[in-house]
C-alpha cells in the first residue's frame, strides 16, 4: 500500500515518509522489536554465560562423579549427566566461552581480511582487482570446510587454529560484498560531490566509502556468526578444536555420539545449543537487515 | 458526429481518500466528446489519484466516493472487476508517465499493442498485425515493421512512448486519459508527443490530460483544471485560465512560469528569510568599467568513450565557451548531447581528450587532481538529484561541517555559527541542522545542496539541471535563490539545462549543444530572438508559446 502511495503523490505532505513514520506505522515498530526478543533473550543468555559461567552453572564442568553417570534429565541434574557423571548443563554453560569466543572471533578475522582484500579490489585500481579477485576466486572454488581443514592440517590442532581456519573460509565472501559495494559507490554522486569539495581518494574511501560499504556486513556478520558457531563445533566434533575433556559443544556432541542409544542426551543438548546460538544469529541478522532497509 | 452537449465523462463530487488522508475532494468536471481537459497541479495535488479513480484503480486501500461518475452514461462506481476489465483499453485508454515501466521489457512491441486487439476484438492475426503497423504509423513512428519486432529497451524515450500511446489508441476508446504523458522526454520530442495526442482529440475522442506543467499543456488543452491539494481551485477555457488567471494560487503559478520572464525577474512570491547582520560580505565585485577576464574557458573540449562493443562514441566534440565573471552561461541541450559530460570537464572529474579548461586565467583540466585540489575551494557544483550526492549517514548539520572543514571534521558545534549562516543564505531555518536529509522535501534538498556547495566560499558554480526534478513553484523559488546569490556573492553561473524557458530566464550567455557539438552560442536574447542555426530553430519551435505578457 505504501508503495502505491509513494507512486501516486511524492512529496505530499500528507503522505510524506515523515508524516507516515509519525502516524501509520507505530504497530510496525512494535512488530519491528518483537522480532528482537528471541535473538535477544538467546545471545543474551550464552554471552552471559561465556562472561560468568559460574553464575548460571550449578557445577564444576570438570567433576567427575562415577556414581552418577549416564543420569537423564531430572530434578537433580537438569539436562542430565555425561559417562564420567559430569553435569551437561553446566558443560554446555562452560561451553559457551569457547564456542562464541570462536564465532566472534573468526568471524572478526574474516571480516577484517575482507576489508582489506575487498578495498584493495574495489579500490586499487584495474590490477590489484584482478590480482585479488583471482585469489578470491580459488578461495571460492574450494569448500570452506576443506579449507579449513587443509590449515588445520598444516599448522595442527587447537583453539587459535580453529579460529584462523574459519576467518580464513569465510573471509572471501565478505571481501566480495564489500568489492561490490565499492565499486558501486565509487561512481556514485555522492562520491563526485566530495572530489568536488577537494577530498582525496584517501578520505572519500575512510570518511563516505567504507562505512556504507560496511552497513551490509554488519548484518552479513551477525549472520556469520551463527555459521562460525556451527563451523567451529564442525571441527571440534571432529576432534580438530578445543581437546576433551574440555567443554567445548563440538567436542560434547562428538563425546555423546558414542552413547547416542544410552544417553541421548549427551548429544541432543550441547546440538540444540548450537542451533539456537546460530538461529538466533540468523533472526538477528535478519531483523537488522529490515530495519536498515526502512 | 457525436453531439458535444452529451457528455462522454461527467465526475461530480468525486472524493478518494486514503485512511484518514483525504486526498481528492469534492472534484467536479465534465468532458464532451473530441474536447481536451487538462488537470493541472503540482506534486501532491491529487491530479493523478483522481485520474486512477476514473479507471478504478485508485488503490487497495483507496476509499472512492462521488455524486456522479458517469462515462457515456454508464455508472462507474456500480461496476466489478469484469467489467472494469472491458471498459478499460476499450472505451478507456490510459497513457502512463513512463512508457519503460510501463512496457514490458521482455515483450516485443508490437505484440503488446496486439494485446488489446486479442482479448476486446474478434479480428483474425493477420488483421490485427495489420492494425498494429497500421497503430504505429499513425503514432508518428518510422519503419513500424522493425518497430513491431523490438524491445521496449531498444527504442528511445519518445519512441517508447509513442508506441504506448499507440497500444492505448489501439480499440479507438471514446476517452483518452493521459498522465504526465511528456514529462519524461525532451522538449523537441514532448512538442511531438503533445501535438500527435492533439491530432487524436480531432478524431473525436476525449482527452483527459494530467500534467505539472501550465505551459505545456496549453499546446493542446481546450479547458484547464488547477488542482491543489485534493481540490479544484480554478477551471475555465485555456485562454481564460492562462490569461486572466482568477485565483491567487493560479495566478502565483502563472507566476512561476519562467517562460517570457527577462533576467533577474522575480518568480516566486515570498521573499527568502534573510536576518540581517547575517548576510556574508559579497566578495569584491568587479567594476563595470575594469576590463573583464573570463573566469572560466574551455577550448576546444572533446571526450570520447569506449562502448561495450569497441566502438568509440564521441560524447563531445570541440566545445569552446567563456564565462565571464558574475554572469551566467547557460549549456542548452537534450538528453545525449553531451552537456553533462561537458559538465564533468569543467569540473575536472573527466580528463579531455583534446583542449583545455582554464580557472581564472591558469590551466585547471591540465592539472594533477593533487594540483588541482588546493583550488577546488573555487569551483563548486549542484546536481538534479541533489539526496545522492549527500552521503547517506549525515544529517544537515555534519554535510555542512564537513563541507566548511574540508572534511576535517563532522560536528556541528565547531562551525555552527557559519553554519547558521550558510542556511539562512539559501532560506532554510537553524532548527534543520539535525534533520536527516531524506526527510527533507526536494525544494529543501537542493537548498541544501547549494549551501553545501557555497561552504568554501566558491567563485563558479556549476549548476547540472538543478530544477528539473522540482514543481513549477519551487522551481521558481530556487531560480530566485540562485538569482539572489549571484548579485550577493558575485559567483558565476555555468547553469547546464535542457529546459529553453529556464535557460532563458537565467543566463546571459547561452550556448546550444546538439550531439556532443556546439551548434550556436551567443548572448542569451541574441540567441532566443534570432536563432542561426536550425536546431535551435526547431528547439524554440517547441517551446510552449504562450504565457508571454
Amino acid at each position: 500500500m505504501s508503495s502505491h502511495l509513494q507512486q501516486l503523490t511524492p512529496g505530499d505532505p500528507v503522505l510524506s515518509p515523515h508524516a507516515a513514520r509519525s502516524t501509520g506505522s507505530g504497530t510496525g515498530v512494535w512488530k519491528h522489536r518483537l522480532k528482537l526478543v528471541f535473538p535477544v533473550l538467546v545471545l543474551g543468555f550464552f554471552t552471559l554465560a561465556a562472561i560468568a559461567p559460574s553464575w548460571l552453572a550449578p557445577f564444576d564442568p570438570l567433576a567427575i562423579n562415577p556414581a552418577d553417570s549416564f543420569s537423564p534429565p531430572g530434578p537433580g541434574h537438569l539436562l542430565g549427566t555425561d559417562e564420567s557423571g559430569r553435569d551437561i548443563y553446566s558443560r554446555i554453560i562452560y561451553g559457551a566461552r569457547p564456542s562464541l569466543l570462536i564465532g566472534a572471533a573468526a568471524t572478526a578475522i574474516g571480516v577484517g581480511l575482507a576489508l582489506i582484500l575487498g578495498t584493495l579490489a574495489g579500490f586499487g585500481g584495474r590490477w590489484l582487482d584482478a590480482g585479488v579477485g583471482r585469489i578470491l576466486e580459488v578461495l571460492f572454488a574450494l569448500p570452506g570446510l576443506l579449507l579449513a581443514l587443509v590449515f588445520i592440517a598444516l599448522a595442527g590442532p587447537g583453539v587459535g587454529t580453529t579460529i584462523i581456519a574459519v576467518g580464513l573460509t569465510t573471509a572471501p565472501g565478505y571481501a566480495r560484498l564489500i568489492r561490490g559495494q565499492l565499486l558501486t559507490l565509487r561512481h556514485s554522486p555522492m562520491v563526485e560531490a566530495a572530489t568536488v569539495l577537494g577530498r582525496s581518494r584517501a578520505k572519500i574511501l575512510t570518511t563516505h566509502l567504507l562505512p556504507n560499504a560496511l552497513t551490509p556486513i554488519a548484518v552479513l556478520g551477525t549472520l556469520g556468526l551463527g555459521q562460525a558457531v556451527v563451523w567451529a563445533a564442525s571441527l571440534s566434533f571432529l576432534g580438530l578444536g578445543a581437546p576433551p575433556p574440555a567443554p567445548e559443544w563440538g567436542a560434547m556432541l562428538s563425546a555423546g555420539r558414542t552413547y547416542l542409544s544410552l544417553a541421548w542426551w549427551m548429544t541432543f543438548f550441547p546440538g540444540l545449543a548450537i542451533v539456537l546460538v546460530a538461529a538466533a544469529a540468523t533472526v538477528l541478522s535478519r531483523v537488522l537487515n529490515q530495519g536498515e532497509k526502512s | 458526429m457525436i453531439s458535444p452537449q452529451v457528455p462522454l465523462l461527467e465526475v461530480k463530487n468525486l472524493n478518494v481518500s486514503f485512511g484518514h488522508h483525504h486526498v481528492v475532494q469534492n472534484v467536479s468536471f465534465t468532458l464532451t466528446p473530441g474536447s481536451c481537459l487538462a488537470l493541472v497541479g503540482e506534486s501532491g495535488s491529487g491530479k493523478s489519484v483522481t485520474a486512477r479513480s476514473l479507471i478504478g484503480l485508485a488503490g487497495k486501500h483507496s476509499k472512492v466516493s462521488a455524486q456522479t461518475l458517469a462515462f457515456k452514461g454508464t455508472d462507474l462506481l456500480s461496476l466489478n472487476q469484469r467489467t472494469w476489465r472491458n471498459l478499460r483499453g476499450k472505451d478507456l485508454g490510459f497513457i502512463l508517465q513512463d512508457a519503460l515501466t510501463s512496457l514490458d521489457p521482455l515483450r516485443k512491441i508490437g505484440r503488446e499493442i496486439d494485446d488489446a486487439l486479442r482479448i476486446h476484438t474478434q479480428l483474425s492475426p493477420t488483421t490485427r498485425a495489420e492494425r498494429v503497423i497500421e497503430l504505429l504509423m499513425s503514432v508518428g513512428l518510422d519503419d513500424p515493421e522493425v518497430r513491431a519486432g523490438q524491445l521496449s529497451g531498444e527504442l528511445s524515450g519518445g519512441m517508447r512512448q509513442r508506441a504506448l500511446i499507440a497500444s492505448a489508441i489501439a480499440l479507438e476508446p471514446g476517452l483518452i486519459i493521459a498522465d504526465e504523458p511528456t514529462t519524461a522526454l525532451d522538449a523537441t520530442i514532448a512538442a511531438q508527443v503533445l501535438d500527435l495526442l492533439g491530432a487524436l482529440r480531432q478524431q473525436g475522442s476525449g482527452m483527459l490530460l494530467i500534467s505539472h506543467d501550465l505551459a505545456a499543456v496549453s499546446r493542446v488543452a481546450d479547458d484547464i483544471a488547477v488542482m491543489h491539494n485534493g481540490r479544484i481551485l480554478e477551471s475555465g477555457s485555456a485562454e481564460q485560465v492562462l490569461g486572466n488567471p482568477q485565483h491567487p494560487y493560479t495566478q502565483r503559478l502563472l507566476a512561476a512560469v519562467p517562460a517570457g520572464k527577462p533576467r533577474h525577474t522575480r518568480l516566486s512570491v515570498q521573499p527568502l528569510i534573510k536576518v540581517p547582520g547575517l548576510e556574508p560580505t559579497p566578495q569584491v565585485a568587479v567594476a563595470p568599467d575594469e576590463p573583464r577576464y573570463p573566469v572560466l574557458t574551455a577550448h576546444n573540449l572533446s571526450k570520447s568513450f569506449k562502448m561495450p562493443n569497441g566502438a568509440s562514441f564521441t560524447a563531445v566534440h570541440k566545445a569552446s565557451f567563456e564565462l565571464l565573471p558574475g554572469k551566467t552561461l547557460s549549456v542548452i541541450g537534450e538528453s545525449g548531447s553531451g552537456k553533462t559530460t561537458t559538465a564533468r570537464m569543467v569540473l575536472g572529474l573527466l580528463k579531455p581528450d583534446t583542449g583545455a579548461v582554464t580557472l581564472f586565467g591558469s590551466p585547471w583540466s591540465k592539472l594533477s587532481e593533487a594540483q588541482r585540489r588546493p583550488r577546488r575551494p573555487q569551483l563548486g557544483a549542484i546536481y538534479q538529484d541533489p539526496l545522492s550526492s549527500f552521503d547517506p549517514r549525515f544529517n544537515v548539520g555534519q554535510l555542512l561541517a564537513d563541507a566548511l572543514s574540508f572534511g576535517a571534521t563532522r560536528s556541528s558545534r565547531k562551525h555552527l555559527t557559519r553554519i547558521k549562516e550558510l542556511l539562512n543564505l539559501v532560506g532554510l531555518e537553524s532548527g534543520f541542522i539535525t534533520r536527516n536529509p531524506a526527510t527533507l522535501s526536494g525544494g529543501q534538498r537542493q537548498r541544501l545542496a547549494i549551501a553545501r556547495a557555497l561552504a568554501p566560499n566558491p567563485r563558479v558554480l556549476i549548476c547540472d539541471e538543478p530544477v528539473s526534478a522540482l514543481d513549477v513553484s519551487i522551481q521558481a523559488q530556487v531560480l530566485d535563490l540562485l538569482d539572489d546569490l549571484q548579485r550577493q556573492l558575485g559567483l558565476s553561473y555555468v547553469f547546464i539545462t535542457h529546459d529553453l524557458s529556464v535557460a532563458r530566464h537565467m543566463s546571459d550567455d547561452v550556448v546550444v549543444m546538439r550531439r556532443g557539438a556546439l551548434v550556436e552560442s551567443g548572448p542569451t536574447e541574441e540567441v532566443f530572438t534570432a536563432p542561426a542555426h536550425p536546431y535551435t530553430r526547431a528547439l524554440l519551435a517547441a517551446a510552449p508559446e504562450v504565457l508571454r505578457s
